[in-house]
């Protein structure tokens, strides 16, 4: 059992990690055409809206949540101190996740009856599925049946995901958790260790940019007056857009 | 005033003959592929018609382009609340079925059937699915069918059309109609770079070439919702958005687009205009009615003393200056006011400028009472109820502006916002022209009349001539005047020379690269 558990929380987490840095790395400096949504909206775009949405949304207010447990325990734990207020947010995140859970049953079945989504559906696209699918269904069965995930998260695994980050692993707290829990830290490493090898690459690039960009982008290929100025020597004009 | 040059374009749809020769020759050089056979770049239709994709124009489907909102201009159907809200579900995106689902078929079925009673038959295969299909919809499925219920009827255009109107049009339905040649408009406002969330769309300072780069694009695909023109293609296969390029490769070796290039009728003409960036947004957000004023206000003389020093300024080529001095672009749009831009109410400003169809004016349209007629007949002769006949006896010689075949309506409402008048200003100009030239060349038309026609016109003979010439008898290069893309600066500033010599030619295939 120890073998499996530092398999699971020492070893894995390093090589995801690894696998996600240099993978992405890569990925973005010499397969930047790949990164894509690889949208099917537009050979289906009716059933997409029962999937895509509840599924997306879902994942953005769970993911928050994780991310703010790992951020900010103690705001997790100060805000947990009221019944009421754990309550609110043990219910919130679970019905967000129900909102998941169901929206990626219906990407599922869209995705498999559809017989236009067929040749735009590969072999890495079923792995997501999978490994999303017990991923959300462990998350959701440790929220039922471990209560209050949000409390004992900011306090055993928060500090154990430090460690990993510190590269001092501790999971002497960690060990003692349910197979369940053990098994959807798993599963989280392994999505972030494919993840720049499958479709999910777009969370990479979320477009936050966008909100404050201008609206209207114009490219030069070249400073125009610079170019013309006869007194500009050609080694400073060195492209700026390769 | 911040000049800048953009390479703009006119069709003479007087002169489309909807050959399609420019959707072909588009297609074999950037389309034939997968993932993006459904796509024309280029791609002619028939009007009145509901279009590619099916309805375009009918922006309450499709959100495109710009709106107006307490004087300020906002994406109808994208932006940055709307867009990103949208994100995970885009619900105004066109579907592949707007388009067609592209079909081939199985030709070897033919060669290679078992001998049978039956002629073999190739059956259409889905292009995506590879299964056999019953094919729906395909490239200009509509072609020449402008007034088959299915199509004309629902054309976005009628809704401001009384059904008497409309009446009379359907009556004429197997005769009138025009071809709408259509590319990316290459907007000066484009409504889908403003749209596209990763900043994947820009506009090419050097020339105003709007493009996708293909490596940022992440299929978020508010381009093809954000697009009033919906000439913004989603590639299913690549995911990734492919718009026209205006044949960028072909316009900086000195060549025509290979659509104009190929151009049978010889509708398409090409050139620089120069332009105000400044005052981009303040065109784009005129009220409807003094959209297409505002945006001819933008664009700017070449001759102009001012605008020249303000060019060279900014670091237009003195080549630039020149093919904007001779564009024909400049004259059709500015100096005869020929050339208007297709639904200058979507507010993306289009540098693609359409010359109406004046269409064959000679007839009108009668209500007749036709029964004694039908009843001499009977019981021979099937009945016919059409009330309505095609007159073309007309008092003067190609009739009046208004007893057009087409109610002018239908026209303002595709290339003028509405605005009748508009319309009528560049149909009187171009059928001054007409009747100059007949008193020219065949003489039975006084001198009298015909310099009357040409003052209410507001033009004159030199300048009907003029007209005359660049839409009858110009040249290749009085067609085209590309400038110079000085593609050596390109170069030097894309690599160092020094750097790259030896790695072309017969040299090294790749950069030589000193160590590891």
């Amino acid at each position: 059992m120890a073998y499996l558990d530092n398999f699971i929380l020492i070893a894995l987490p390093y090589v995801a990690l690894t696998v996600f840095l240099i993978g992405s790395i890569y990925k973005y400096t010499h397969r930047k055409f790949q990164f894509s949504s690889l949208s099917s909206e537009f050979l289906e775009g009716r059933r997409l809206f029962y999937g895509s949405v509840p599924f997306h949304w879902g994942i953005l207010v769970v993911f928050c949540g994780h991310l703010t447990a790992l951020l900010i325990p103690r705001g997790i734990l100060a805000w947990n101190s009221q019944p009421v207020r754990l309550m609110v947010l043990e219910i919130t995140g679970f019905i967000f996740g129900i909102s998941m859970l169901v929206g990626l049953i219906n990407l599922i079945i869209r995705r498999y009856t559809t017989p236009r989504l067929r040749p735009v559906t590969n072999a890495m696209d079923l792995v997501i599925y999978i490994l999303l699918f017990l991923q959300t269904f462990a998350g959701l069965w440790i929220a039922y049946s471990f209560r209050w995930g949000s409390s004992w998260f900011a306090t055993l695994l928060t500090p154990y995901l430090y460690s990993i980050f510190t590269l001092h692993p501790d999971t002497t707290a960690v060990a003692l958790l349910p197979w369940p829990v053990k098994a959807h830290i798993a599963g989280a490493y392994l999505i972030i260790g494919i993840l720049p090898f499958s479709r999910l690459v777009h969370l990479l690039v979320l477009p936050l940019n966008y909100l404050w960009r201008p609206y209207q982008q114009v490219i030069w290929n070249w400073d125009k007056k610079k170019v013309r100025n006869k007194k500009t020597p050609w080694s400073l004009q060195r492209p700026e857009n390769t | 005033m911040d000049v800048r040059s953009q390479i703009a374009m006119v069709f003479h749809l007087d002169k489309c003959i909807g050959c399609h020769t420019c959707s072909i020759a588009c297609k074999n050089i950037w389309t034939d592929r997968k993932g993006a056979e459904y796509m024309w770049w280029n791609n002619v239709e028939t009007k009145p018609g509901t279009g590619y994709p099916s309805k375009w124009e009918d922006q309450e489907i499709y959100k495109g382009g710009w709106g107006k909102r307490n004087g300020k201009i906002h994406l109808k159907g994208a932006g940055k609340r709307r867009g990103l809200v949208n994100i995970f579900y885009n619900p105004n995106l066109p579907v592949i079925d707007d388009y067609y689902e592209p079909f081939t078929y199985k030709y070897l079925d033919l060669i290679e059937s078992p001998q049978g009673d039956d002629q073999p038959t190739a059956r259409p295969v889905s292009l995506i699915t590879g299964k056999p299909i019953d094919i729906k919809m395909g490239p200009n499925w509509d072609d020449d069918l402008g007034g088959t219920p299915d199509y004309a009827r629902n054309d976005p255009n009628m809704k401001n059309i009384t059904p008497e109107e409309q009446e009379v049009m359907f009556q004429l339905e197997k005769m009138a109609m025009f071809y709408l040649p259509r590319i990316c408009n290459h907007c000066l406002n484009p409504a889908c770079v403003a749209s596209c969330p990763s900043g994947a769309i820009y506009k090419r300072g050097e020339d105003g070439i709007v493009l996708i780069n293909q490596q940022v694009c992440r299929a978020w695909r508010m381009c093809v919702t954000a697009c009033p023109y919906k000439k913004s293609y989603f590639n299913w296969h690549t995911g990734k958005s492919e718009k026209c390029i205006l044949c960028y490769p072909r316009l900086e070796a000195g060549l025509a687009p290979a659509c104009m290039h190929s151009c049978v009728g010889r509708i398409r003409y090409l050139g620089v205009l120069l332009y105000d960036a400044d005052r981009i947004e303040e065109a784009a957000s005129a009220d409807d009615k003094d959209l297409i004023k505002s945006q001819m206000d933008i664009i700017l003389d070449p001759f102009d003393e001012d605008v020249i020093k303000a060019a060279k300024e900014n670091g237009i080529a003195d080549s630039t200056l020149h093919a904007a001095q001779a564009s024909p672009i400049y004259k059709f749009v500015k100096q005869w006011g020929l050339a208007l831009p297709l639904h200058p109410e979507f507010r993306t400003l289009p540098m693609l400028f359409y010359i109406p169809p004046l269409l064959p004016v000679m007839a009108s349209v009668k209500k007749v009472d036709n029964t004694t007629e039908a009843d001499k007949k009977a019981p021979l002769a099937k009945k016919w109820n059409n009330d309505w006949i095609y007159d073309t006896s007309t008092e003067e010689l190609w009739g009046k502006l208004e007893q057009i075949r087409f109610p002018l309506k239908y026209i303002a409402s595709l290339f003028s916002a509405g605005d009748e008048d508009v319309i009528k200003e560049v149909w009187k100009k171009l059928m001054a022209v007409r009747i100059h030239r007949r008193r020219v060349t065949v003489g039975d038309i006084t001198n009298e009349k015909a310099d009357n026609t040409l003052s209410e016109a507001g033009i004159n003979a030199e300048m009907a001539d003029a007209i005359y010439a660049l839409t009858s008898l110009p040249k290749f290069e009085e067609r085209f005047v590309i400038p110079a893309a000085h593609r050596e600066q390109a170069i030097e500033m894309m690599d160092f020379t020094g750097d790259t010599k030896g790695a072309t030619g017969f040299g090294f295939k790749s950069k030589v690269k000193r160590g590891v």
